[in-house]
């Protein structure tokens, strides 16, 4: 039997979820001996069509043409898993969906008229179906290295929804906003990058976007107690994952 | 058509940093009358989106233009800001983002070497194809890569988009006791490093020689990385430089049709940052070992004013900036002492403010326009990859035409060497030539 096919693509990005994966220096050449990577440009320029057993897909859709080849992938795709803020939501790039996208074109490019995009940068999910949604600015790379076992195992991914406070209080870190009163989004914010931020002394600013079962409105008051006013709160909420948050505020 | 005086107009050309690109090659009677590098990434806005951001937001949010040098976009935009707002940061922490941006320059360095440059060398698609015949050298290239990322992770708490970057410093400073386990791992990377430089020695060049200006920051006493003076050397070997506040009077940007990123040019002439330039202009700076390290690779005595201006040979420039930058980072591990303070207050105040910094493809400029409240009312960053661009059609369709002159060669053959003239220059652009699609017009 030959091993399932690995393929990762790129939207709308920085390219950091994909490096994600040539950044596990000590697991890439046994992953590459379980799979065959079968498209991933950043790594290889060998490329074989598909279909795919794993599609990981990188990057929001942000043009006509990458909500055309997002379907694409996904008929040629057996699994499909967003990696990041960008393809789960939309991305920093988001930040366009509440601003009027024409005055930013015209804010960047002297020749407004050569540049082709969307009004809206979307998840990957508001096109096509989507198997599982990889959090984070950037992904975790255990977290990345698990849903592909997962997906080789044919199993579920062992990714928990709780929020950024459980790894906070696994890691022994004492609480930023309690001891400190230090701005911090950790209650409301999905685990998966191990609570760096307190640990390094900061407030969570909330790059895996929103965990399960939060609630977000209650945050707020004790974001205003910290010292954070309105538009304060507003920005720190619209940032890497903006349309997530946003969505959240509203249920 | 060129913009700079009337507004301040590019962001989009981050974005595509390492994106997806075509290139237009059009022959006519036997002359490359036009080689087009397309990127075709999708805008994102970021100098739009930026305006109306706390002064204390850039480091954080430009990260996000590019996941393979977060640091550099980190870096330089500090810089800009702390200039805005009159701050010197204190010799100690600036030690310390040196230490930090060795780290990135370590890991991004040798993921060009050897998983994007090296396997045209070697005749393979990728490093992973690679590991087949030469497992040795790939687990060696992982291992000092790893290197890098440990810099990244400890200083940084995370080696993408790092996290403990703040104006006027970190947010929290290490230990020397949590900087020791570090200097065991660089001392065996500096052997990786040393490995890696005689590996590379062994491939064949082709020749090649291009003739842009180059273009680095030049800082008295060290091998630029975090800070500079803009310096320019012209092909006929005169030497110049400007201050940073003129930078854009310099450097103006231009928004062809074909390519979302936008083309630059130096005082009208096309010019190169990166590895070749920054070797030219400060390799009397480097250190011993990476001295040694450029004798041994082939390079000349960079403290004779070596110059290397062969882009297929900037593999060799790499691996020695590696072996600079291992040993650099043990040098300040070496001498740590921790700051009296981690970072150093940077107050709002209303003012413009600029900053450059060497990522690791080349020089990165920011300049802020900040209010008296710290809002940003203007940004306007440049990045190394548009700057290069059009030094790297040029190099396009001086290789092209030369190939062609040689023998007819047919289109895959072409497209190959087209493939690797663009990863000799950048492993942002690197990345978007897999996808290239060439289309050849002969008439």
């Amino acid at each position: 039997m030959s091993p399932p096919t690995l393929a990762v693509f790129k939207l709308a990005s920085c390219d950091g979820c994909q490096l994600t994966l040539l950044d596990c220096e000590d697991e890439l050449l046994g992953l590459a001996g379980r799979v065959r990577i079968a498209h991933f440009l950043e790594a290889t320029s060998a490329v074989r069509p598909g279909p795919y057993d794993l599609a990981l897909v990188e990057g929001s859709v942000t043009t006509a043409a990458d909500a055309e080849r997002i379907r694409a992938i996904r008929a040629a795709s057996r699994h499909l898993v967003t990696i990041g803020a960008c393809a789960t939501a939309g991305g920093v790039q988001a930040l366009r969906n509440f601003a009027d996208v024409d005055e930013f074109t015209r804010t960047v490019y002297a020749r407004p008229d050569y540049i082709d995009t969307l009004a809206t940068s979307t998840p990957v999910s508001a096109h096509v179906d989507v198997d599982f949604e990889l959090r984070g600015c950037p992904i975790d790379r255990r977290q990345l290295l698990e849903v592909i076992t997962a997906y080789l195992a044919g199993r579920k991914p062992d990714i928990p929804n709780n929020s950024v406070c459980f790894e906070c209080k696994r890691r022994g870190t004492v609480c930023v906003t309690v001891a400190h009163g230090t701005p911090c989004l950790g209650p409301v914010t999905h685990a998966g990058c191990g609570a760096i931020c307190p640990a390094y002394g900061r407030g969570c600013y909330g790059c895996f976007g929103p965990s399960g079962s939060v609630n977000l409105p209650a945050l707020i008051p004790v974001l205003n107690r910290d010292g954070m006013d309105d538009r304060d709160t507003e920005r720190f909420l619209h940032t890497f994952n903006t349309a997530a948050f946003e969505e959240e505020l509203r249920r | 058509m060129t913009h700079r005086g009337s507004r301040v107009l590019h962001v989009g050309s981050l974005s595509r940093v390492e994106g997806e690109g075509a290139l237009h090659l059009s022959v006519h009677d036997g002359t490359v009358t036009e080689a087009r590098l397309q990127i075709y990434e999708p805008p994102r806005f970021f100098e739009a989106f930026l305006r109306g951001r706390a002064h204390t937001e850039p480091p954080d949010i430009t990260a996000r233009v590019c996941g393979i040098c977060p640091v550099a976009y980190q870096m330089s935009a500090c810089a800009a800001i702390e200039d805005a707002c009159g701050v010197t940061v204190d010799p100690a922490l600036r030690e310390l983002r040196r230490l930090l941006y060795c780290g990135e320059w370590i890991e991004s360095q040798t993921l060009h070497i050897y998983l994007l440059h090296a396997p045209d060398f070697l005749g393979c698609d990728g490093a992973i194809e690679l590991a087949r015949t030469a497992r040795g050298h790939v687990e060696r290239g992982l291992r000092l890569k790893q290197a890098g990322n440990a810099i990244l992770e400890l200083l940084g708490g995370r080696a993408i988009h790092p996290v403990n970057v703040r104006l006027g410093g970190f947010h929290r400073t290490p230990t020397a006791g949590e900087l020791r386990p570090l200097a065991d791992q660089l001392k065996r990377a500096l052997d990786d490093a040393w490995q890696t430089v005689a590996w590379v020695s062994g491939f064949d060049f082709p020749d090649a020689e291009i003739d842009a200006d180059l273009f680095a920051l030049a800082d008295p006493g060290t091998y630029a990385i975090e800070s500079g003076t803009p310096t320019v050397l012209r092909a006929d070997g005169t030497l110049s430089t400007f201050p940073l506040p003129a930078f854009l009077d310099h450097v103006h940007e231009e928004h062809l049709p074909h390519s979302t990123a936008l083309h630059s040019a130096l005082d009208g002439r096309r010019h190169l940052t990166g590895s070749l330039a920054r070797f030219a202009i400060s390799g009397r700076r480097l250190s011993r070992p990476a001295v040694e390290a450029s004798l041994a690779a082939g390079l000349g005595d960079p403290r004779a004013g070596a110059v290397c201006r062969n882009p297929f040979r900037s593999i060799l420039v790499r691996a020695v900036e590696v072996v600079y930058a291992v040993d650099e980072a043990l040098r300040i591990i070496d001498t740590y002492e921790p700051p009296r303070r981690p970072y150093t207050d940077v107050p709002a105040a209303a003012g413009t403010g600029h900053g450059a910094t060497e990522a690791p493809r080349g020089l990165l400029y920011h300049r802020y326009v900040l209010d008296a409240e710290g809002t940003v009312t203007d940004a306007c960053l440049v990045p190394p990859t548009a700057q290069n661009q059009g030094a790297i059609e040029d190099d396009l369709r001086r290789t092209a035409q030369h190939a062609i002159t040689q023998r007819a060669s047919a289109d895959d053959e072409l497209t190959r060497l087209c493939e690797r003239v663009i990863r000799n220059h950048d492993p942002c652009i690197s990345c978007s030539t897999h996808f290239l699609d060439l289309t050849i017009d002969r008439t």
